[in-house]
């Protein structure tokens, strides 16, 4: 009987038949924290009587989700990371670089084949590259900087099979959201979900990453595209001396479940609120006043979605009745973008440019709403409260529905403008 | 008004001996458990005077200890923040019983001492309801009747066992690399 992509990773980290079902103590490529979740896994590993990190050359830490430092509890608590890192000989990228999940896959920290943790749910995204990745709590992390090593219970697989190609201004974000609506909040719980076809042979790792990073609004515990020619060049550089190899799940592997989709026939879609699930086509939507649109997030922050934000957007302006936030995900992607004409034609047109960082995303620092006031976002998550107040709205699309709406000052499709 | 009174006193006389049950629905995400702005905040006694903030306000106020919390399908979807389940533990709740849960914070509350206890259904877990939780029986009782809960899977019962991932961890000095356990 043939093994899933997932099985293999297992099953060749320790150097034994592993089997989904099966629970294994797996040893850790590498593993991030942030300033979120980072002062609780330092504070568990002390208390696990942790006095040495197990391996500090595969530990990632930086700051995102309140930076610049938003209140004094926010800079005591990264300052006392820095600490950590210092003492320990951790590589800590600081707020230098930008979203965690992004920086983890631009400075090489996840290749196929390796088993990464990061104390975020979003860590799922860098299956991307055919790493198995996945969100930990803080106590976990505690115990991997401890041992080195964690404990997995090796997950079943879904495939998702996607054919035919992206009509215009319709991509990854739009897959993803009608994938997570179709197989619902909690569908994918303890398993992985590969992603293949050719609408994803065809995707960059851009688009990638978006499919991947949302596997956790299905309960996944990753999501997991097998390594190609594109996956290797987009590794090359980044991690020195990798060469590539074959990892693929068997024809005759067992999966949980077989889907399949069609990017050909697919419109942009619109997760209204409060549940990333409730997915809709965005004429269902079309006419929405918006408040605020938030251009950004480890989901889509990088240079292909601004890029296409700024195709939708031509040499027109947004509207004046709409705070339009723009965030790069990560210094790289903010480099690409200036050097690209995007961030002047944003400011141009009205839109705040905020250095590389979580933002609004996650509600905790910058740029949350009012009772009342609605929000479109390219983040990952709509639910009550994500972005500011509990009365506000959250409604998530891709970064050329964003523009759009940007632009109407209500939710627009990207084809009609 | 008198039915309010009433219960509020009953409260007060009883409040160990008769946890109550505070029922929520499918799909509640660790956003609702514990909002993003309060994650800066690391004590549980501290958190906890913010759980449901927001989406269910007299949670915090007038949880008692050895109260039980009750969800439907999918409790504690969305992000990693461990903050969530120890907001609950600081608020005195020792268990949270539901018919799934996800899959981050079911291994986050065990590794904090939270024990998630998964039943069939939760419908008939009314609000405000009397509540037991008897381990050894493997039962959770409703107004005096009982439901057949599961435990927590044999790999994570030592660490339930051990009363969390820290304690446990205090045990050994080293970890079986690559040892795998059983289904
Ligand atoms: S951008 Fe949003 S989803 Fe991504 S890591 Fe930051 S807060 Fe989390």
């Amino acid at each position: 009987m043939g093994s899933t992509l997932v099985e293999k990773v297992f099953s060749d980290r320790c150097r034994t038949d592993v089997r989904a079902g099966e629970v294994v103590m797996a040893p850790i490529d590498a593993a991030m924290i942030h300033d979120i979740t980072g002062p609780l896994a330092i504070r568990t590993f002390r208390e696990m009587g942790g006095e040495r990190v197990c391996d500090p050359s595969r530990v990632v830490m930086l700051f995102d989700h309140q930076v610049p430092a938003d209140s004094i509890a926010a800079a005591e608590i990264q300052a006392f990371m820095r600490g950590f890192a210092r003492e320990q000989g951790i590589r800590n990228y600081d707020l230098r670089e930008g979203v965690c999940h992004q920086v983890v896959l631009e400075k090489g920290h996840a290749a196929p084949g390796e088993i990464v943790i990061g104390s975020d749910s979003h860590t799922c995204m860098y299956g991307a590259v055919g790493a198995f990745a996945t969100g930990v709590g803080s106590t976990d992390m505690g115990f991997a900087l401890r041992f080195g090593a964690l404990y997995f219970r090796v997950p079943e697989t879904i495939r998702a099979t996607v054919d035919g190609a992206f009509p215009a201004r319709v991509g990854p974000k739009d897959l993803i959201l009608s994938i997570v609506g179709d197989i619902g909040a909690d569908g994918a719980t303890y398993r992985a979900v590969e992603f293949g076809g050719e609408a994803v042979s065809g995707m960059a790792l851009s688009g990638r990453m978006t499919l991947c990073n949302m596997a956790i609004e299905m309960g996944a515990k990753v999501g997991i595209v097998p390594p190609d020619e594109q996956t290797w060049a987009y590794l090359k550089g980044r991690r020195p001396g990798i060469t590539p190899f074959e990892l693929a799940s068997d024809p005759d592997a067992t999966f949980a479940e077989t889907r399949r989709y069609d990017a050909a026939s697919l419109e942009p879609q619109v997760a209204v609120p409060h549940n990333v699930d409730h997915v809709v086509p965005v004429s269902k939507v079309i006419g929405t006043h918006v408040d605020q649109v938030f251009i950004g997030s480890c989901t889509n922050g990088r240079f292909e979605d601004l890029a296409e934000a700024a195709e939708v957007l031509g040499d027109r302006e947004f509207s004046k009745d709409v705070r339009v936030i723009v965030i790069p995900a990560s210094r790289e992607e903010y480099l690409k973008a200036l050097r690209a004409g995007l961030i002047e034609r944003f400011v141009e047109a009205g839109a705040l440019v905020e250095a590389p960082c979580c933002g609004p995303c996650m509600g905790g620092a910058f740029g949350l709403i009012a009772p009342g006031e609605v929000s479109l976002s390219t983040s990952n998550r709509n639910f009550r409260g994500r972005q500011g107040s509990t009365e506000g709205l959250v409604y998530l699309s891709s970064a050329a529905t964003a523009a759009a709406t940007a632009m109407a000052g209500t939710i627009a499709d990207p084809r009609e403008v | 008004m008198t039915h309010q009174l009433e219960k509020e006193s009953i409260r007060t006389v009883t409040l160990q001996a008769f946890p109550r049950v505070w029922k929520f629905g499918d799909d509640i995400d660790t956003d609702a458990i514990i909002p993003g702005r309060f994650l800066t905040i690391n004590d549980p006694a501290e958190l906890a005077k913010h759980a449901f903030e927001g989406t269910r306000g007299e949670f915090a106020q007038s949880v008692l200890p050895g109260d039980v919390v009750v969800g439907g399908r999918n409790f504690g979807m969305g992000s990693s923040r461990e903050h969530a389940p120890l907001a609950l533990k600081g608020a005195g709740i020792r268990f949270v019983v539901a018919e799934s849960f996800a899959r981050i914070f079911y291994r986050n509350a065990v590794n904090v001492g939270l024990l998630p206890l998964t039943t069939r259904s939760t419908a008939d877990f009314k609000d405000g309801a009397e509540v037991s939780v008897d381990l050894a029986a493997q039962t959770v009782t409703i107004d005096g009747r009982p439901y057949p809960v599961e435990p927590v899977p044999a790999f994570l019962q030592r660490i339930a066992d051990a009363g969390g991932l820290v304690e446990y961890a205090r045990t050994i000095t080293e970890v079986d690399l690559c040892s795998t356990g059983s289904q």
